[in-house]
């Protein structure tokens, strides 16, 4: 199902006179390719911003409060946030669909 | 929460980049220390596929793709393209993968930073053709395998060492940097945008397929790899060497390794090779922060 | 103002009256003229331009890209190992739909190593998406210039324009300069379509297109070539017009009454219309057709001129090796719908700089004119026994 990213291309008369992007790639939902998933603890979380520094998806945002908030739409999965949290409160649990 | 880095997006998620991409957070730092007047010159490399197949990009910058060879040609002539138009505020960016920065496009970058043309060339070493499918390239290091130096004919030459080739030309700056230590390359960044001329950086940027290890030992590795000395991190400016980070005692260079399935294979005495490489190396390197200062002056080196 | 021109120098003026931005250039025999003439005139302040002086030809077509997509005039000059370096380059100029404009001097390709002329260079090239103008004389090499960036411009297509070593490139001829301002007029300054300009958005261009869109993309170049065909001469006549100097595409000379017509490009066009005057005035109704363009490929102008002829003869100085002489394909290949198709003969003669002097193209004359064609390859002016 396209997300609202999509530029519905038919033919030639659609395309620009090159290879030129037309649109932005969150078209792409690469929460898909997850096969394990960040839970974040929010009692033991020191708010210090390095789960967000290092996701390589730009998946993790900061919530009112200020603690992470993983973008399940676009989260991979790598397990890196888990890796390098300094207060061991992220958890990668196995992906259920 | 807490940012120790400009919090800006200028990468948005949904790119094809492999789980823990190195190169991605690479250009990640760039652009938040460059900001949004900035145009990339990108030749055949990771990025190349990373950004997202047409109709769609997901960098928010303008991108232009260029062969191989030509980061540096490309965005020579990008340059004075703005330039001859009165733009001279645009930072001009070209940002290519090792090997299209020291096998393919090493002539073009030479060529660049001889005329000291006016943009920032960021090489993003990922250590070999990842591209491709892992083949080696002239940053391959020694010790390691690719697909083109198979474990029984592992790599036996030394990794080219690209920054000092740079320093060699006289360039304006140069400098090493690595993923893991985001702050460090920012403010490399942000140094090299106030400076005119050609300015060249390297960043080290971990790639989980290639280096045969798991996604999430992808930061690990890079801190490793500054913490046990393999990868220095250390600015050339106007031909004065500075080193920006020496750990108190390097860490044995088998914690990097060991944690990288393309080094299994490596024996004791491989191992020591490589101990001994990262010992001549910072040796030489600290040499020349002292025979640098003493030639061009403390103060240069005191920025 | 007239003045006395090389043409490599005709090509240095109207890349300046042409007022390219960017120059991106590296030397090589018989280009180098072009680019040291092209740095004094930047110094002298005459020309406003950004000159790269580039490591290599590659870097050069790099460069040039690179400044079309951001928006400048850009132009550089080379010729035979230079053009084959920037060959891969040459595929991007086009693909990416930029209007880079290119002085080739036709030098043959090494090894042996050599410095004289034929078009082999330039021939080896015609698939790559650029047009291709194969000029005569100095004055038309200055014009072409200017008409190659107008052109370009609004195809959106490259554009290269092709002289001789040696017997055009170093023989000084009179050229009349255009007045800049009245080349202003018509050729005002470049506004790219797209460009990289941070301000109008954040675009990638030539990112990966896998076989969804790739053909698409190609049919839109085929497309703007077949458009480019019809500016070319809307161009030249405008050019005419406020000039007094036009190059149709197509020029015959003696041709509308002649018999047997023979095709020539580049300088041998010159020569051929003084052996076109002797097989005339020894009875042989001959006439010449010179060929401005090899892309696009004036076809309806070719099977124009070629109609009611008796026989045909092609003059090219070039070979694609395994096949023919490009030019005789070319034209072979647009007559072969016609109900009336001549014989047609095909000559190489010149390759490698050998002198194709005005006896030569008599004797060429003479057989298009005295019998049918025996083979599709009649070399001509060779040491072959």
């Amino acid at each position: 199902m396209p997300n609202k990213h999509y530029i519905p291309l038919k033919n030639i008369n659609d395309i620009p006179t090159m290879a030129k992007t037309l649109g932005t790639m969150l078209v792409n939902e690469t929460g898909s390719w997850r096969n394990v998933r960040p839970v974040i603890s929010n009692e033991a979380c020191i708010q210090c911003g390095i789960c967000w520094k290092y996701c390589p998806d730009m998946s993790i945002s900061e919530d009112e409060e200020g603690f992470p908030v993983v973008n399940l739409v676009y989260c991979k999965g790598c397990g890196v946030c888990a890796a390098e949290c300094p207060k061991d409160c992220i958890e990668m649990v196995e992906e259920v669909r | 929460m807490k940012y120790s880095i400009p919090t800006e997006e200028y990468v948005t998620s949904g790119t094809v980049a492999c789980q823990g991409c190195g190169a991605v957070l690479a250009l990640r730092y760039a652009l938040k220390a460059l900001g949004p007047d900035t145009v990339l010159s990108v030749p055949a490399c990771c990025w190349s596929v990373i950004d997202g197949p047409f109709p769609y990009s997901s960098t928010l910058v303008p991108l232009f793709h260029t062969a191989f060879e030509t980061a540096a040609a490309a965005a020579s002539g990008i340059r004075n393209g703005f330039a001859i138009r009165g733009n001279d505020h645009t930072t001009v960016m070209a940002w290519a993968g090792d090997g299209g920065t020291v096998d393919i496009g090493i002539q073009a970058l030479s060529g660049a930073v001889e005329r000291d043309e006016d943009i920032i060339y960021v090489c993003y070493d990922n250590e070999a053709y990842m591209n491709t499918g892992i083949q080696r390239s002239g940053s391959t290091p020694w010790g390691a395998w690719t697909t083109t130096t198979p474990v029984r004919h592992f790599k036996k030459e030394e990794k080219k060492d690209m920054v000092e080739i740079m320093a060699a030309h006289g360039i304006r700056y140069t400098a090493t940097a690595c993923v893991s230590h985001a702050e460090d390359f920012v403010k490399k960044m942000k140094k090299a945008k106030q400076i005119r001329g050609t300015k060249y950086l390297q960043v080290f940027a971990s790639c989980p397929p290639g280096w045969k290890m798991q996604s999430e030992d992808s930061i690990k590795a890079l801190r490793l790899a500054v913490q046990t000395g393999i990868w220095p991190l250390y600015e050339v400016e106007n031909g004065v060497y500075k080193i920006n980070h020496k750990p108190k005692e390097f860490k044995p260079v088998e914690e990097y390794l060991k944690l990288q399935g393309r080094f299994r294979h490596l024996k004791p005495e491989d191992v020591e090779h490589v101990t001994r490489w990262r010992d001549r190396r910072w040796k030489l390197l600290e040499a020349k922060v002292a025979m640098t200062r003493e030639l061009y002056g403390a103060e240069a080196a005191e920025t | 103002m007239k003045k006395v021109l090389t043409g490599n120098h005709a090509v240095s003026y109207g890349s300046m009256l042409a007022r390219a931005e960017v120059v991106a250039a590296y030397p090589i025999t018989p280009q180098t003229q072009i680019v040291e003439k092209i740095s004094e005139l930047c110094a002298d302040g005459v020309m406003d331009a950004k000159f790269i002086k580039v490591e290599s030809e590659h870097s050069a077509m790099a460069a040039c890209i690179g400044a079309s997509a951001a928006g400048a005039r850009a132009f550089t000059a080379t010729s035979a190992q230079g053009l084959a370096l920037m060959d891969e380059m040459l595929h991007w100029a086009a693909h990416a739909r930029l209007p880079v404009v290119l002085a080739n001097i036709n030098r043959s390709m090494a090894p042996p190593w050599t410095i004289w002329t034929d078009q082999n260079d330039t021939i080896s090239r015609r698939d790559t998406g650029w047009i291709q103008y194969y000029c005569e004389s100095n004055q038309e090499v200055t014009d072409s210039v200017i008409q190659a960036f107008k052109v370009a411009e609004q195809v959106e297509l490259p554009a290269m324009l092709v002289l001789d070593s040696f017997y055009l490139s170093h023989t000084s001829e009179p050229v009349d300069l255009a007045d800049i301002a009245l080349v202003d007029k018509y050729l005002p300054k470049y506004q790219a379509k797209h460009d990289l300009d941070p301000a109008k958005g954040h675009p990638a261009y030539g990112a990966l297109c896998n076989d969804e869109w790739y053909y698409e993309l190609q049919i839109k170049m085929q497309w703007a070539m077949e458009k480019a065909l019809d500016v070319i001469i809307a161009e030249d006549a405008l050019f005419g017009e406020m000039f007094g100097r036009s190059y149709p595409v197509v020029e015959g000379y003696r041709a509308d009454d002649a018999e047997y017509l023979v095709f020539v490009s580049s300088t041998i066009a010159s020569t051929a219309k003084d052996a076109v005057d002797r097989a005339r005035a020894e009875g042989i109704k001959a006439g010449s057709a010179k060929v401005r363009l090899l892309r696009p490929f004036p076809k309806p102008q070719i099977r124009k001129i070629a109609k009611g002829k008796k026989r045909l003869g092609v003059i090219d100085r070039n070979i694609s090796y395994g096949s023919e002489g490009a030019f005789y394909t070319e034209i072979k290949s647009c007559l072969y719908h016609e109900l009336q198709r001549p014989e047609i003969h095909g000559f190489i003669a010149g390759l490698g700089g050998r002198d194709v002097t005005v006896d030569a193209v008599y004797e060429m004359i003479k057989i298009t004119a005295g019998r049918s064609p025996e083979t599709d390859i009649n070399w001509q002016g060779a040491k072959l026994a």
